[in-house]
């Protein structure tokens, strides 16, 4: 970190852009391969399938018989819902409004640009499909990550934007492979999923055995090389927690959440590759606790900013 | 043949055209150059200037809705001479104005000297007691100044108001030259026009020649009331090209008159604050307590002298228009000088004379509210109905000090884009001014803001209100700017492997 470290308020925006971009992107590539499912399979149950993936996305639905028009209003358009592509998209903007000064003039375009533009791309998108919606906001997304990456220094700004990305990141991928855990029948395959998460030519290349559940999780989780793998985003993860607060003193400080951070990477580390698939369901769980506990300690120690105040006249004077 | 100039009849001064088909040499060479367009073409580069605006979020808000400050491409020259003598005039009055604000914030001598009753002042709602006591390291409560001017029938430019609160504009002077280089690049090679870009650092000099003393290193914010101000775009256009933080009043803590910001490695002292918040919110402690914007403890940190508001506290009373109708009174009582700019004809409506002859004919009178800004409350008296005039004349009637009357001023037109024609439409100017203690420097040109409406005389964005380009020209010869470098003296550059030749290989491949 440098000595002076930069505006909480700042840094705090910068953290909630990674973390909206990638959950734009994300939630493109989900709802992309559970589209895909829903029109390619003519036998399965599209409430069941809608529902699976509310689940995983962690949207509480009311209504009981789900359509794919529905889903998608929610999961894509609805820009009041901070869990949407639309709304993903918007928490980004407004979070790069207040932090404009700091972000580059591109990325600001960019943000913006594609902010006005969403609105039309979305009503093509119920003509012709969703699919030129969400490949534009995955085009979007990769050019504002490129920019991040390419146009700002590599300063506390940037890594805590990073940090966010990759919390998310890890978020959403423990999400997806639980909607495999959750709900097998009517989940897309895990062929889809990787699709889904642009790991199937990466996975490829690694092996030949593609039917291999255990095989596609272990990738997913725990490949070295492969940057949307869980354990290439923890390490990363961790290298910005690092660099923002490096060690100076002989006993360590007590870093919350570098403390979370490192409990699943160990565990992550050690585990024994041919079981992935039994422990999945605790792994995930507990990774998804992870990143609840490592946003708040992050929140707790750089962000924290007191309440507004609000001054009252006395009265009786 | 392209554009057509649609001749002007208003009886106003034409900026371009000394009389029908007579352009103002000054701008016969522009006249040229845009009459080589065609109208279509003309309209597609008006669209082009409003969606990079739109793009590059150039807005302001207004009614909860961002929109672009739309930009007219016609630009607006100054010449070289005009523009010294308005420069100069405009850097006189900032110093009458630093002068008077020393003065009544301090031993008073004007009043004393019976120059203006202290009562004007007293009475003044920008008056602020607040600012007794806080001594400005440099001397300078004025960073940053707009002066409107208009440009009168017969050419002269006279003051219309004086703004050294927090006037704002500045970032639209820097976008449309940067908007008009890349729309009209062509134009600009035929010209030599002063650029606008040293404005931030000028700004930042001068915020740092404004610190304290004991501020070894001094750290400089800009103060932002936050994204839903008006000027929000503004105020990070600045603290971006300053290289400086752009804060929000929850950014900031007061501890032991000490000012500090919020920042991932604990807090960090703040020395000079250039506020883009009014006195009003800025300080809950000293004025409004409602207010979340501000920072509780601000106003006494400035007093122990641990940080500078800049704007100083309390500027507003020289903002006041009836304050203003002394401003050439302080120039020639504070600086011994003639005033280089003049004021419009002002009625002072305390006078009984006066009040008897405008509350008479108030059909012949401009009329404004002494602390209005965005031309809020003015009545134009010859475009009025009855029912309007009859309440107005009540309100001056109870309250005479809250109001001064003016004649009328036909402000100048100048030839504007509007629906593919260029029709005359009237202007104003903005010009900005920098005080850094030791010189009064002003922005090359400034913002001409231009009332977009035919007959509209109200110019203010947030009325419809657009915006020109505003050129001062250089005098000097084009210096030489250097040969193209020695085919030598360039540098190398490797490229890929060579290409293998496509065809041999689809033979072979095919045999």
């Amino acid at each position: 970190m440098s000595e002076r470290g930069m505006l909480s308020r700042l840094a705090e925006s910068l953290f909630w852009i990674g973390r909206y971009i990638e959950r734009a992107d994300d939630t493109a590539r989900i709802v992309d391969s559970y589209v895909h499912r829903m029109v390619e399979d003519p036998f399965n149950d599209e409430s069941a399938t809608c529902r699976s993936l509310f689940a995983i996305l962690g949207i509480e639905v009311e209504s009981e018989r789900l359509r794919t028009s529905e889903t998608l209003q929610t999961i894509a358009y609805d820009i009041e819902n901070p869990n949407s592509i639309a709304g993903a998209l918007n928490g980004a903007f407004e979070n790069a409004r207040r932090s404009r000064d700091y972000i580059s003039s591109e990325m600001w375009v960019a943000l913006n640009t594609t902010r006005n533009e969403l609105p039309k791309r979305e009503k093509r998108a119920r003509d012709l499909g969703p699919s030129t919606y969400l490949t534009y906001v995955r085009e979007r997304t990769s050019l504002l990550a490129g920019l991040t990456d390419a146009t700002l220094s590599h300063d506390d700004g940037w890594r805590f934007l990073v940090l966010g990305r990759n919390l998310e990141r890890i978020d959403m991928t423990a999400r997806l492979l639980r909607g495999r855990v959750v709900s097998e029948d009517n989940a897309p395959d895990w062929m889809a999923f990787l699709r889904a998460s642009g790991a199937m030519e990466a996975f490829m290349r690694n092996t030949r055995e593609i039917n291999d559940a255990n095989g596609v999780a272990a990738f997913l989780m725990l490949d070295r090389l492969f940057p949307r793998s869980v354990l290439y985003s923890l390490n990363l993860a961790d290298e910005c927690l690092v660099e923002i607060q490096p060690i100076s003193q002989r006993i360590s400080s007590g870093d919350v959440a570098r403390q979370a951070l490192a409990r699943a990477r160990g565990t992550l580390e050690f585990i024994d590759p041919r079981q992935l698939i039994d422990q999945l369901p605790e792994l995930l769980e507990m990774l998804e606790a992870t990143c609840f506990r490592i946003t708040d300690a992050v929140t707790d120690r750089y962000f924290r900013h007191e309440e507004a105040v609000v001054w009252h006249m006395e009265e009786g004077l | 043949m392209g554009v057509v100039f649609e001749d002007d009849v208003s009886g106003a001064w034409n900026e371009m055209f000394s009389a029908p088909g007579q352009p103002r040499p000054i701008y016969e060479r522009l006249l040229a150059d845009l009459n080589a367009y065609q109208p279509q073409e003309l309209r597609l580069r008006s669209e082009q200037l409003a969606h990079t605006f739109i793009d590059r979020g150039v807005t302001f808000a207004h009614s909860g809705e961002e929109r672009p400050f739309p930009l007219d491409l016609v630009p607006r020259i100054l010449g070289a001479l005009e523009w010294d003598r308005l420069s100069r005039g405009i850097a006189q009055r900032v110093r009458a104005l630093e002068a008077f604000l020393a003065d009544i914030y301090g031993e008073g001598r004007i009043f004393d000297e019976g120059l203006m009753p202290r009562r004007v002042v007293t009475s003044s709602p920008h008056f602020n007691r607040a600012a007794f006591g806080i001594t400005p390291p440099n001397g300078v409560r004025i960073t940053v100044a707009g002066i409107d001017l208009i440009r009168d029938e017969h050419g002269n430019f006279c003051v219309l108001e004086d703004n050294v609160r927090i006037p704002s504009g500045v970032s639209y002077v820097i976008e449309n030259r940067r908007a008009m280089t890349q729309a009209f690049s062509a134009l600009f090679s035929d010209h030599r026009v002063h650029p606008v870009d040293s404005y931030p650092s000028r700004l930042f000099a001068a915020l740092l020649a404004a610190a304290p003393a004991k501020a070894q290193d001094p750290v400089i914010v800009v103060l932002s009331p936050g994204v839903f101000n008006a000027a929000y775009f503004e105020h990070v256009l600045l603290a971006r090209m300053m290289g400086v933080e752009l804060v929000e009043g929850r950014d900031l803590v007061c501890r032991s008159n000490h000012v500090y910001m919020r920042t991932t490695n604990g807090e960090r002292a703040v020395h000079v604050i250039y506020r883009r918040v009014d006195d009003d919110w800025i300080d809950p402690l000293q004025f409004r307590p409602d207010t979340v914007i501000g920072v509780a403890g601000l106003v006494n940190a400035a007093r122990a002298g641990n940080v500078v508001i800049s704007n100083g506290i309390g500027n507003g009373v020289a903002d006041d228009k009836l304050v203003y109708t002394f401003v050439p009174e302080f120039i020639r009582f504070y600086l011994g000088e003639k005033p280089l700019l003049d004021n419009i004809e002002t009625h002072r409506l305390e006078d009984d004379e006066a009040r008897a002859e405008v509350l008479g004919h108030l059909e012949r009178y401009v009329v404004k509210p002494v602390d209005g800004s965005g031309g809020k409350g003015i009545v134009i008296g010859p475009q009025a109905t009855k029912t309007e005039l009859k309440a107005l004349a009540k309100e001056v009637a109870s309250a005479p000090r809250n109001f001064i009357a003016q004649r009328p001023v036909a402000l100048s037109t100048h030839p504007t884009f509007v629906d593919e024609s260029i029709v005359p439409r009237h202007i104003d100017l903005r010009p900005f001014a920098v005080n850094n203690g030791e010189e009064v420097w002003v922005l090359p040109g400034g913002l001409t803001r231009v009332a977009l409406g035919a007959g509209e005389l109200i110019v203010n964005s947030s009325r419809g209100g657009g915006s020109k380009d505003t050129w001062v020209l250089n005098d000097e010869s084009i210096p030489f700017r250097g040969a193209v470098p020695p085919a030598s003296a360039r540098s190398r550059r490797y490229s890929g492997p060579p290409r293998q030749n496509d065809e041999y290989i689809f033979e072979q491949g095919e045999q």
